[in-house]
């Protein structure tokens, strides 16, 4: 140990303090190769069997095995391979956690901790669905764009723009955008950020209703969240203020109870009540997105968050646990007919480009850029931290994509394209449904025809998880509730079914109304401040100025409520035509922070680098503008939004009724949606186009200049040492040992050590 | 307030099984209260005691308010 210690660094900001930074050089012992090595094997074979291997069952653990291990691979080579060339971290540097530590959003924090804190930010419902869609693809392609697509792509955004957020004392993106990439991209950037956020929030809440639109027992557990926060909040503000976990396990436990009534209630009298359709719900939650956003936080907001956070944690690591257990085999080929075609059930369009805008959370989420950006900086103790956290949390949402991938794979086909067509294909009764997927032709994985099904089965799947009829359940929401009831059967057989499928759509629900609230409440937020800059409205930057408050509010819900109003009443399905938008609006999002990332790396004269962010960047770009060209220019009435809209214009016009449409004024609703849906395709794509353009200009500029000065700010010495990764090394140990020795904490963060 | 390690290894009765078993639970209470941050006023009171220790201490109610009222003028984000 003592010899190894020889070429490490110990670098010191103030001769009589302890040191604040340990840089060790890039080698690897051979212990460590051969332990390397064994992961990459195991990995290299977990891949053969999912990939080359297949045959007639290939088991979901594979898929476990072929994940982590490349995670393990890509965070020790690849990470420190981005932390050494680009990044380059300097622990000796404050991070704005220290140098603006003010014991509140300013806190240095224990890396563990903040690594928790910055996943439970960013995982929420999006990795779940995306996959469970792109699985009528097949499981191979979908898993190798998640677990490949993370470690090229996802992972570096998510890294890249939260090391450049700390250092530029945790500004967010769309301040970054502005300061790096001038007027124009900036503006353009933000722009695009705030309509994007209406998108994805109107997308999320089509999901929701998906998962609860005529199910008494789905809509009464999650309408029992509303009350429950509001007695959490109270608890919390009157009763025991702060006792925050005390509260959230009486929150949970409500919670549980809620899911359990549920199915007494919708085998009672109250069913019809519960029973909503889903414009009626699609106005309860335009509703509740209002009030949430105008009631006070401590209310509603708060305590919904602890309880999504709890829910959260413990249904990601009960499938994970459930998955082990179950270990099920997969059902659906590695690569299906829809890989090539765009007869699609749940979303329409060939493998490339829209896999991958499908699969967004999990791969690559531009919506990330936004929490690495702002939140985390102002945590974080060291920068060279930004590898785990960053990097870290983004390979741990991507294995939440693998498993929502597993539970969709592992259940019958039959019972998947049933649950994810929409209505307009499978007529929504079994017998009609079982004709419709009969007729899909569809094959085992080892290649063989599946027998006809029996309607009755997809009827007593249903009774099974409670359900009156799973039938065009589109979304992935109840996919992956019900794939998760069938993992879950190992804790609780049968019986306890109905009570896990409803228990996963309360935790996906949950999810997603707390992303529609905070999301409204942001977005009224940046909404009020663009406005603000327009000369004569300065008083809506006021953020007290209730009157703007309400204005604002009002604004950004009629924004996603129309786009949602719009999704549940279209005779396609909401799903069908909007989901697409929902990925393009994502990765658009992803475009935008990695063109400013790599506008910064090439500013600052790592040309030669710029690769690392360069690749996604294109990547992304190619596969977004593509399919963006494709919904709007497309002459194939699937794919291309108006050409669809042509279509029905035509027969309209000729007086015919053409399916799905079953009336005239389904006729005008695919005429009017179709408009919407095209027009928004063209403003995100000419919004990031002008956001590359103005990058491009720049960076064009910084590389003939030989480089250019960013928006990073001056060093200021650090004075507090903390590890890097989750295990300290035995360097690090020792400078620990000198801090104690000298009787001082090496990072102050209260009762955080 | 003096800082605790998070599980307390090194404690009399570490080694029995009880002891063992607390610091475990421990552990996870400090994790999960941070990762919550319900032991936000814990730490602002520690924050406060060494580098402004003039400054007056708010009550446990006083700083919940304020750090709600904080989260009204400043709405953090949740992911999709």
């Amino acid at each position: 140990m003592r010899t190894e210690l020889h070429s490490v660094d110990v670098q010191r900001t103030d001769p009589d303090r302890p040191p604040v930074a340990v840089v060790e050089p890039d080698v690897i012992t051979g212990r460590q190769k051969a332990i390397f090595a064994g992961i990459g094997l195991i990995g290299a074979i977990a891949w053969a069997m999912i990939a080359i291997v297949r045959g007639e069952s290939v088991n979901a653990v594979w898929f476990v095995l072929a994940a982590l291990c490349t995670y393990v691979i890509a965070f020790r080579f690849y990470a420190r391979l981005i932390e050494y060339k680009v990044l380059k971290p300097r622990d000796t540097r404050m991070t704005p956690a220290e140098e603006f530590a003010n014991g509140k959003d300013f806190m240095p924090t224990d890396r563990r901790i903040l690594y928790g804190h910055h996943f439970a930010a960013v995982a929420g419902a999006g990795p779940l669905v995306g996959p469970v869609l792109a699985a009528q693809m097949g499981y191979l392609p979908g898993t190798m764009w998640i677990i490949i697509g993370v470690v090229f792509a996802g992972a570096v955004q998510d890294y890249m723009v939260l090391h450049m957020s700390i250092r530029r004392r945790g500004r967010s993106l769309g301040q970054m955008a502005r300061d790096e990439l001038g007027l124009v991209g900036g503006t353009a950037a933000i722009i695009g950020v705030l309509t994007i956020m209406l998108i994805l929030i109107a997308v999320l809440g089509i999901v929701v209703i998906g998962a609860l639109a005529e199910s008494p027992w789905g809509v009464f557990s999650i309408a029992m969240t509303i009350p429950i926060a509001l007695f959490m909040g109270v608890y919390l503000r009157f009763l025991r203020p702060g006792a925050v976990n005390e509260v959230s396990l009486i929150g949970v436990v409500l919670l549980l109870i809620a899911i359990i009534a549920g199915r007494w209630v919708a085998e009672s009298s109250w069913a019809d009540t519960f029973t909503l359709t889903p414009v009626q719900l699609a106005w309860a939650l335009i509703l509740y997105g209002f009030a949430a956003s105008v009631l006070p936080v401590w209310l509603l907001l708060a305590p919904r968050d602890y309880l999504s956070t709890f829910m959260k944690v413990g249904t990601i690591a009960l499938l994970a646990l459930g998955i082990l257990v179950a270990r099920p085999v997969v059902q659906m080929p590695a690569v299906t007919s829809f890989a090539h075609s765009d007869k699609g059930p749940s979303f329409a369009g060939a493998l490339f480009p829209f896999l991958f805008i499908t699969i967004a959370c999990g791969a690559l989420s531009g919506f990330h850029a936004l929490i690495s950006s702002g939140t985390t900086p102002k945590l974080i103790e060291k920068e060279s931290q930004a590898r785990m956290i960053g990097y870290g949390s983004m390979l741990t949402e991507s294995f939440v994509a693998v498993m929502a991938m597993v539970a969709a794979v592992s259940i019958d086909q039959h019972i998947y394209f049933a649950m994810n067509a929409p209505k307009a294909l499978t007529g929504g009764t079994p017998e009609t449904a079982a004709a419709y997927v009969d007729s899909l032709a569809l094959v085992s994985p080892g290649g063989a025809a599946l027998p006809p099904i029996d309607p009755a089965l997809l009827q007593s799947a249903a009774e099974g998880v409670g359900e009156a009829s799973i039938v065009s359940r589109t979304g992935g929401a109840p996919t992956l509730a019900f794939g998760m009831s069938e993992v879950m059967k190992s804790f609780g057989g049968d019986s306890l079914r109905s009570f896990w499928y409803h228990f996963a759509v309360m935790f996906e629900a949950l999810f997603i109304l707390t992303t529609v609230d905070a999301g409204t409440r942001v977005a009224r937020f940046m909404f009020s401040d663009a406005i603000g800059n327009i000369p004569g409205m300065a008083k809506f930057k006021d953020p007290s100025w209730r009157v703007g408050a309400w204005v604002c509010s009002l604004i950004v819900v009629a924004g996603w409520g129309s786009i949602l109003v719009m999704g549940v009443k279209d005779p396609l399905g909401g799903i069908y035509t909007l989901f697409p938008l929902f990925g393009i609006a994502n990765q658009l999002l992803a475009a935008i922070a990695l063109t400013v990332v790599t506008t910064i790396v090439i500013k600052q004269g790592l040309l030669k680098w710029a690769w690392i962010p360069g690749l996604p960047l294109v990547w992304d770009l190619i596969v977004t503008l593509f399919a963006s060209w494709q919904k709007i220019f497309s002459d194939n009435p699937a794919i291309g939004y108006f050409a669809n809209h042509d279509k029905f214009v035509a027969a309209r016009d000729a007086g015919q009724v053409i399916a799905p449409a079953k009336s005239m004024a389904d006729m005008d609703k695919v005429v009017f949606n179709t408009t919407v849906q095209g027009g928004l395709s063209i403003i995100y794509a000419s919004l990031v186009v002008i956001v590359v353009l103005a990058a491009a200009v720049m960076c064009a500029k910084a590389i003939r200049a030989g480089g250019l000065p960013t928006s990073e700010a001056p060093d200021v010495p650090s004075q507090i040492f903390a590890p890097r990764s989750f295990v300290a090394t035995d360097a690090e140990k020792q400078v620990l040992a000198e801090w104690r020795e000298a009787g001082l904490d090496p990072s102050p963060q209260g009762v955080h050590r | 307030m003096t800082a605790q390690a998070p599980a307390g290894a090194s404690g009399p009765g570490a080694d029995t099984t009880r002891g063992r078993a607390g610091s475990a639970l421990r552990a996870i209470r400090w994790y999960w209260s941070g990762v919550t941050g319900a032991d936000a006023y814990e730490r602002y009171v520690a924050h406060l005691r060494r580098a402004r220790p003039a400054c007056a201490v708010p009550t446990k109610k006083e700083f919940w308010r304020e750090k709600y009222a904080d989260q009204e003028r400043n709405p953090t984000q949740r992911c999709c």
